[in-house]
């Protein structure tokens, strides 16, 4: 566990980094999908960065495509794309672009306008089922992104074919571009709907790697139902003075902010190596 | 020859049922549209290749990626109107962007609901699709290029958009020669003009054909099948051997089949051109035949346009 949340402290270095270096990107949302990223590339998924293409493998979807940061992060730091090409985000004709797409090995759909992923996913599992490859299929969605009528009717659809190897992974910061969703337009309660269109629904906090590795590794919770996991998530996550601000969703930080930003990351390094 | 039986759409599914038999890779997925598309038969016996999406054309294009994506060739099949408006940014990001190895069939293109209305009609599509990189987009004229066409596509891995019409429409081919990818089909010799046009309209181009006959006028018909790649070399030939070019198309004047022969011929060979189309407007209630002859898309104004053009030279 203690790597786990080693990894996850490199993440977010990387993450910023590259925003950083870029100028450009989701800094809220790419923070507030770390530690659930983590847990799903470096224990609860089977992929072999050797093998991106291995029809066997667990499939992936980042249907919040703009939090593509940390997405890019963890592929590198899991062995799929080079360190060296994370630096390239940014820069003229880069492989990386500002969402994600599948030129980028391990990404396994084109990304970044919401409300697709799960329809996508569902797809997936469904040529799971039909077909014996016998993966899973996580699709991580924003809390925001449900303002979009397409993920409901993946939802009925998901529900409608119990689909009980499909996973859906709710990054609940509660904030979207323009202030907390339930002021821009209310989307609670998340839970019950997923429930009437047939699924099983569970929750944890989606910042402790335990609970996270838990809950993921245990799904399906339910046989014939798919399972959606609402993430309670702080946006901006690890940051002081990122967290909970709205105004972080794409805002870069500056050489100093980036400093202290760096400074707050070795501290909680060093409280893990201390074991506190 | 006179057809009343097959519309384009039974000849489409006959012929995927005979692929997907051979290909358990071969998807089927609907949006509540298994009686309009004629899938009754497929989903019956092929029940695992078949999927109801329900009334949710979205869905239905992201779930058809899901399913490709898994090295599956999908075939996802609804009324035109709904796949080029409601899920189009689904086709343009799941399947164009994405790449994806799905098949948009869309059923009761252009005007084929008559008086449906707007909401039914589908006539901004070849606009669209064919602005989607790397989006194929195919109009057959009748049923043997459509069995054709389908056949050629259970094979491909590319994205493409088909439209075809509600009604059985005359037959244009035999069981011959329909369809070769990339290549457009000259269905007449002649040096005095060219019609080019794609889908149902091929068969009013030929009608007109025969009849400027009797003027002496030789008519190059072409059939246009594939809006996308398009035969750029055909189109050249076309213009630079017969110096006028009328285009006829069930679609807008924006966008669609004209638009395209102008940007080549503008580009490498600019001859005089008239654009038969639907105009700009929301067209009027009537039997998809009776808009044609309203918007002069049948032999006789297509004969007439084609004489206006060639004696404006004289």
């Amino acid at each position: 566990m203690k790597e786990l949340l080693e990894e996850a402290v490199e993440v977010r270095r990387r993450t910023l980094e590259i925003i950083f270096s870029a100028s450009r990107g989701h800094t809220g949302g790419s923070l507030s999908s770390v530690d659930i990223l983590v847990a799903l590339y470096f224990k609860v998924m089977q992929v072999d960065p050797l093998r991106p293409d291995d029809p066997a493998r667990d499939r992936f979807i980042l249907s919040k495509g703009h939090s593509v940061e940390s997405y890019y992060a963890v592929l590198s730091r899991r062995g799929f794309i080079a360190d060296t090409v994370l630096d390239t985000y940014g820069k003229f004709d880069s492989l990386l672009s500002g969402h994600p797409t599948r030129k980028v090995p391990g990404v396994e759909l084109n990304s970044g306008a919401l409300g697709h992923g799960l329809s996508v996913g569902a797809g997936m599992a469904l040529a799971s089922k039909r077909q014996n490859p016998g993966f899973r299929t996580f699709v991580l969605m924003g809390d925001g992104e449900h303002g979009e009528g397409s993920v409901m009717e993946a939802a009925a659809f998901a529900g409608h074919y119990k689909l009980d190897n499909l996973v859906a992974i709710i990054d609940r910061n509660k904030l979207q571009i323009s202030g907390p969703t339930e002021e821009v337009m209310a989307i609670e309660d998340l839970g019950k709907k997923y429930e009437a269109c047939g699924w099983e629904v569970t929750g944890t906090d989606g910042h402790n790697m335990t609970g996270l590795v838990e809950v993921l590794s245990c799904t399906p919770v339910r046989e014939g139902k798919p399972t959606v996991v609402i993430a309670d998530t702080v946006k901006g996550k690890g940051i002081s003075f990122m967290e909970n601000k709205a105004e972080w969703h794409h805002k870069v930080p500056d050489r100093e902010q980036m400093e202290e930003a760096m400074k707050e990351l070795d501290k909680i390094k060093k409280d893990i190596g201390d074991g506190k | 020859m006179v057809n009343d039986a097959i519309p384009c759409r039974k000849a489409f599914t006959a012929t995927i049922l005979e692929e997907a038999r051979k290909n358990k890779n071969i998807f089927v997925v609907t949006s509540d549209a298994r009686g309009s598309v004629t899938l009754g038969e497929f989903a019956r016996v092929l029940p695992g290749q078949f999927v109801e999406a329900g009334i949710a054309e979205q869905n239905a294009i992201g779930i058809s990626a899901g399913l490709a994506l898994c090295g599956n060739n999908v075939f996802v099949c609804g009324p035109a109107c709904f796949y080029t408006s409601r899920s189009l940014e689904q086709v343009k990001v799941d399947v164009a962007y994405t790449h994806t190895s799905v098949k948009i069939i869309g059923v009761s293109g252009g005007i084929s609901y008559g008086a449906l209305g707007s909401t039914h009609h589908s006539l901004h599509d070849i606009a669209v699709m064919r602005a989607f990189p790397d989006m194929q987009v195919y109009l057959p004229a009748d049923r043997f290029q459509t069995e054709k066409l389908t056949r050629y596509l259970a094979g491909s891995t590319e994205p493409a958009y088909v439209r075809m019409g509600r009604d059985a429409v005359p037959d244009v081919y035999s069981d011959i020669d329909q369809f070769t990818f990339g290549k457009a089909n000259i269905l007449t010799q002649g040096s005095d003009a060219a019609i080019i046009a794609c889908g149902e309209t091929v068969f009013h181009a030929l009608e007109a054909a025969s009849e400027l006959l009797t003027d002496g006028i030789h008519a190059r018909v072409i059939d246009m099948h594939t809006l996308k790649p398009a035969d750029s070399e055909t189109i050249i030939s076309a213009a630079r051997e017969t110096g006028h070019i009328v285009t006829v198309e069930e679609h807008s004047i924006y966008g669609g089949l004209g638009s395209l022969v102008a940007e080549v011929t503008s580009q490498h060979y600019p001859v005089k051109m008239k654009i038969l189309g639907i105009p700009d407007e929301n067209v009027i209630n009537a039997r998809p035949l009776e808009m044609f002859e309203y918007y002069g898309l049948t032999a006789g104004s297509i004969a007439r346009e084609v004489r206006n053009l060639v004696r404006g030279d004289v």
